[in-house]
């Protein structure tokens, strides 16, 4: 092909060749694997490699037969440890969530109204954890949650306690892990709205007679709604499905759902349960993902 | 009441960096330590850099990660920009929502879900046409680019969303066809965006654990898997040291990056006052 | 109580209703007011003209409330609001921005200062639909901003700031973001409105124009100082330095030297050309002075032929004619060495060339002595 019947090519495919190769990368790796985990959620379990039966089978006559089995998901709903690791997950996330806000909320709306390099400096700082190691700074609770650990030996020091409290592997710490995070994720999305906010309409409410309280809940916060939303889904859907924080600070006391699919297919090999677990899980976050996707078109739409 | 309300914002402000900085800080102190007893302090050591430096794996998995992070990062930046480019100035073509819907969803999906139905996929394509032969470098690279590239594209896009299209519609103007277009004027405004998609890439695949663990196979440990299965058990005061000079490496890099755009900042401002 | 006079700063004793005390404001370094005081009386329509950066709209926001003096003291009404914080000042503002709520209706944004006073929704009911009435936007009440046009958001928050019935409407730029067909209009609707209410305006704005069709006084602002207080036509006729005078309208500047005195007026000499002009004045100057003559456009006469009846005459050639109209601008070019600006009505439809002035004609150009001012710096 000689230059410039490439570039012709080129010149007339363009738009085909810039969305079409993302996409299929997309198809291919991840929307077609979704389909598998759902097929093989269907079949049965065997003891074979792989471990599952197939979902068509050419029969004796020749003629396919389709095998499809709802037991795995059947399983999921008797054995009540599964609902009340579902329900955990849940609960975990969401007061987790609820926690970021509340220690997130003030932060962003502080470094907003900081000026100039102060500004930047302070979100940086919110930043620089952001790329740091997830497991390190996980692995970094672990030290001070210990029965020896830091906080122990703080409060011992103090004369709070007198022997060690169980701090690591218990309920408590996993909420602290999870917190602290996601916590930059809650924070983003809320200075980038809040960044976006007129101070005059602030201004305006005092001046129309609202106190300081009263304008916070009638204009600032309905205006940063949007921002609140995006945060909460960046902290509420990870949060449901996570495995490292439960399963390193949480000990075995901590019942949620991302360790026990991570266990059932690692240590178990039971793929089809742990396929049914997964789309289960989908199947919960299901309606906070297609918000979350609401939410970043809208404000992708607002940016243009 | 003002001022109530400030000192309100500066002790969440000062909480919540505290927060963020005490256990990392804490933890970096503790790499120094010479007991074995990560918690219990035993005078100031450096053995366990020492430690740390003489262990092969630790260096074998440290090679294996910066080597699928470099691989991740540069094809992550490719197909991230296209896609970003699509999603910004292509605005009706077939699929478009379900590709929308695709580059979105890798932001927040569960990483246990994405790892299990990477998994599931490879062994079916290994069934179906025998790719991937065996589990590692990879099997791990596809992955981490299939999620990577979603940041990337949206950091393309709202780049792109915030440059007009005057600059493209100039080109055109002055007799440039799309694709060059394309070429001489969209990819060179990208460039700071995809530095920073490229950089941000980078740091998700060093990060990852969980993904990495599902689509490996025997004999491939990234340095997250090596550190993840030592520290499972219990503090290890060689991961704390690990840990400190990671930390130290990146927060380096990030206040390079970060001094780098206050300048700019500070230019651009200058400029804007001159005018 | 006395009769109230429409002009009561021009008498002695009369009662201030805002007094603005010896204000100062520093941010760091930079003063943005620099110890000023100002009364403004009831019922007037108050601007504050400058341009930008000259301390105007820090002055207003002090008004309001956003920001606190650094020292000095702000009266209202006999009440001192210095340390009053803006919920609690008998003052609203209209925006520049408007700064209407996105999230409410056109009725919510204006019953929002009613129900943060508790006053009860019956009555918030009455006076919203009242407001939006004399604004013309009884249809508009449940629309939300962004589905306005500029001119009717401007309206809503000027009927925002105005149901509360404040004692003093700070308006910041109200007529900046409109074009200038809505503008012209809309200046008058205000002070239609400002009329009907009775309500004390003081208005921000960096357009003479506006300025001076809208005020009853202007106090014209530089450096965080107050350069000449006035009412419009008392700056336009007097001004107090050659800013001023280049800043209301526009005039010619000619340094001159002060000659002898003779009545009530001058002799002045040009000095770049040594050309002597009579200039009436009732300054007390001395012989060999430097000052400037300022000479509005439109104050000099222009003619194809030898005017009679003008104290100061000279020729010049015509180099550049702009036709805007109902006036023409006619650049001359003098034996003074410098080029004059003088504008003239268009009163006769130009058919013939005859009477009509062209390109490179010879004029005449005279004016009174009480035509020109004199201007120390």
């Amino acid at each position: 092909m000689s230059g410039s019947t490439l570039g012709n090519w080129l010149q007339s495919r363009w738009q085909s060749i810039v969305a079409g190769i993302p996409f299929i990368w997309l198809l291919v790796f991840f929307l077609v694997p979704f389909f598998i985990v759902l097929k093989i959620s269907l079949a049965e379990s065997l003891i074979a490699s792989p471990p599952f039966s197939k979902l068509l089978d050419w029969g004796d006559g020749g003629l396919p037969s389709l095998n499809i089995s709802i037991d795995n998901y059947a399983y999921l709903w008797e054995d009540s440890l599964y609902v009340r690791t579902y329900l955990n997950s849940i609960k975990i996330a969401l007061i987790c969530t609820v926690l970021c806000l509340l220690i997130g909320y003030p932060m962003a709306y502080a470094i907003v109204r900081a000026q100039g390099t102060t500004r930047y400096i302070l979100l940086l700082l919110i930043i620089l954890p952001f790329w740091t190691s997830f497991l390190l700074r996980v692995y970094a609770w672990m030290g001070l949650l210990a029965d020896q650990g830091t906080l122990n030996s703080f409060l011992m020091w103090l004369g709070v306690i007198e022997k060690p409290i169980r701090l690591l592997y218990s309920q408590f710490a996993v909420y602290v892990g999870i917190v602290y995070s996601y916590l930059p994720f809650m924070i983003l999305p809320l200075y980038a709205n809040m960044e976006k906010l007129d101070t005059s309409l602030q201004e305006a409410a005092a001046d129309l007679g609202a106190k300081p309280m009263a304008g916070f809940f009638t204009v600032t916060l309905p205006l940063t709604a949007p921002g609140i939303l995006a945060g909460s889904l960046l902290v509420f859907i990870p949060a449901t499905g996570e495995f490292v924080i439960p399963d390193l600070l949480g000990g075995g006391n901590v019942l949620m759902i991302g360790r026990i699919l991570f266990n059932e297919f690692n240590s178990n090999h039971d793929w089809p349960v742990a396929s049914a677990v997964a789309i289960a899980l989908l199947i919960v976050l299901v309606v906070p993902m297609m918000l979350y996707h609401k939410v970043q078109a809208a404000e992708a739409r607002r940016g243009t | 009441m003002k001022a109530k309300r400030s000192r309100f914002l500066l002790g969440m402000l000062c909480f919540g960096f505290a927060f963020l900085y005490v256990p990392i800080i804490l933890m970096m102190i503790y790499s120094f330590n010479y007991s074995k007893l990560v918690p219990v302090w035993g005078g100031f050591s450096t053995r366990w850099y020492t430690t740390l430096f003489q262990s092969e794996d630790v260096w074998a998995a440290t090679a294996l990660s910066l080597k699928i992070a470099l691989l991740n990062a540069t094809f992550a930046t490719m197909l991230g920009t296209l896609a970003g480019i699509a999603l910004s100035r292509l605005h009706s073509f077939r699929g478009r929502t379900l590709f929308t819907g695709m580059i979105s969803a890798p932001l927040v999906m569960p990483e246990v879900i994405t790892g299990l139905s990477l998994l599931l996929l490879f062994i079916t394509l290994n069934q179906l046409i025998g790719w991937p032969a065996e589990r590692g470098i990879t099997t791990i690279t596809v992955a981490h680019i299939t999620f990577s590239m979603a940041f990337v594209a949206i950091i393309i896009q709202s780049r792109l969303a915030g440059t007009g299209r005057d600059l493209e519609e100039a080109a055109l103007d002055l007799g440039a066809k799309p694709f060059r277009v394309l070429w001489d004027i969209t990819l060179p405004q990208l460039a700071p965006g995809m530095v920073a998609g490229w950089l941000l890439a980078f740091t998700l695949s060093l990060d990852d654990l969980v993904i990495a663990s599902f689509v490996s196979g025997p004999g491939a440990t990234t340095l997250p898997m090596l550190i993840y299965s030592r520290i499972r058990l219990g503090l290890r005061p060689d991961i704390n040291a690990l840990a400190t000079i990671i930390i130290l490496t990146v927060t380096i890099g990030v206040l390079i990056a970060g001094w780098i755009m206050i300048r700019q900042q500070r230019a651009s401002a200058q400029d804007a006052e001159h005018t | 109580m006395t009769q109230e006079s429409a002009y009561p700063w021009r008498e002695e004793g009369a009662t201030p209703f805002i007094s603005i005390r010896n204000i100062t404001k520093r941010f760091g370094n930079f003063i943005a007011v620099d110890d000023i005081s100002l009364d403004i009386y009831k019922g007037e329509l108050f601007g504050l003209l400058g341009g930008s950066g000259c301390g105007k709209t820090t002055l207003l926001r002090m008004l309001a409330g956003f920001e606190s003096p650094t020292s000095g003291s702000i009266i209202i009404d006999g009440a001192d609001m210095t340390q009053v914080p803006p919920y609690e000042r008998p003052v609203n503002m209209m925006f520049q921005s408007y700064a209407l709520f996105p999230h409410m209706s056109v009725e919510k944004n204006i019953a929002y200062g009613l129900k943060r006073d508790g006053v009860a929704r019956d009555e918030v009911k009455d006076r919203v639909a009242d407001m939006l009435a004399m604004v013309e936007l009884s249809d508009f009440g449940k629309r939300k901003p962004r589905q306005l046009s500029g001119g009717q958001r401007q309206r809503v928050a000027l009927a925002r700031a105005l149901v509360k019935r404040p004692k003093v409407l700070l308006l910041d730029e109200p007529l900046a973001a409109l074009d200038k067909r809505l503008r012209e209009q809309t200046q008058f609707e205000l002070m239609n409105i400002q009329d009907r209410t009775g309500v004390t305006f003081v208005v921000v704005t960096h357009d003479q124009e506006e300025a001076m069709t809208l005020s009853t006084r202007i106090a014209v602002m530089d450096a965080g100082r107050f350069m000449q207080i006035g009412e419009p036509a008392e700056i336009y006729e007097n001004p107090a330095t050659k800013y001023i005078a280049n800043f209301i309208g526009s005039a010619n500047l000619l340094p001159v030297t002060i000659g002898a005195k003779s009545n009530a007026a001058y002799e002045v000499q040009h000095v770049l050309s040594q050309t002597a002009f009579t200039v009436s004045s009732d300054q007390t100057l001395n012989a060999g002075d430097e000052l400037t003559l300022a000479l509005r456009p439109e104050k000099i006469l222009i003619d194809k032929s030898p005017l009679a009846d003008y104290e100061n005459q000279i020729t010049g050639i015509v180099r550049e004619i702009a036709y805007l109209g109902k006036i023409s601008t006619y650049r001359v070019e003098t034996p003074l060495g410098v080029t004059l600006e003088v504008t003239a009505p268009n009163q006769v439809r130009p058919k013939g060339t005859g009477h009509r002035i062209e390109w490179d004609d010879e004029v005449y150009l005279g004016w009174n002595t009480d035509s020109a001012i004199l201007l120390k710096d």
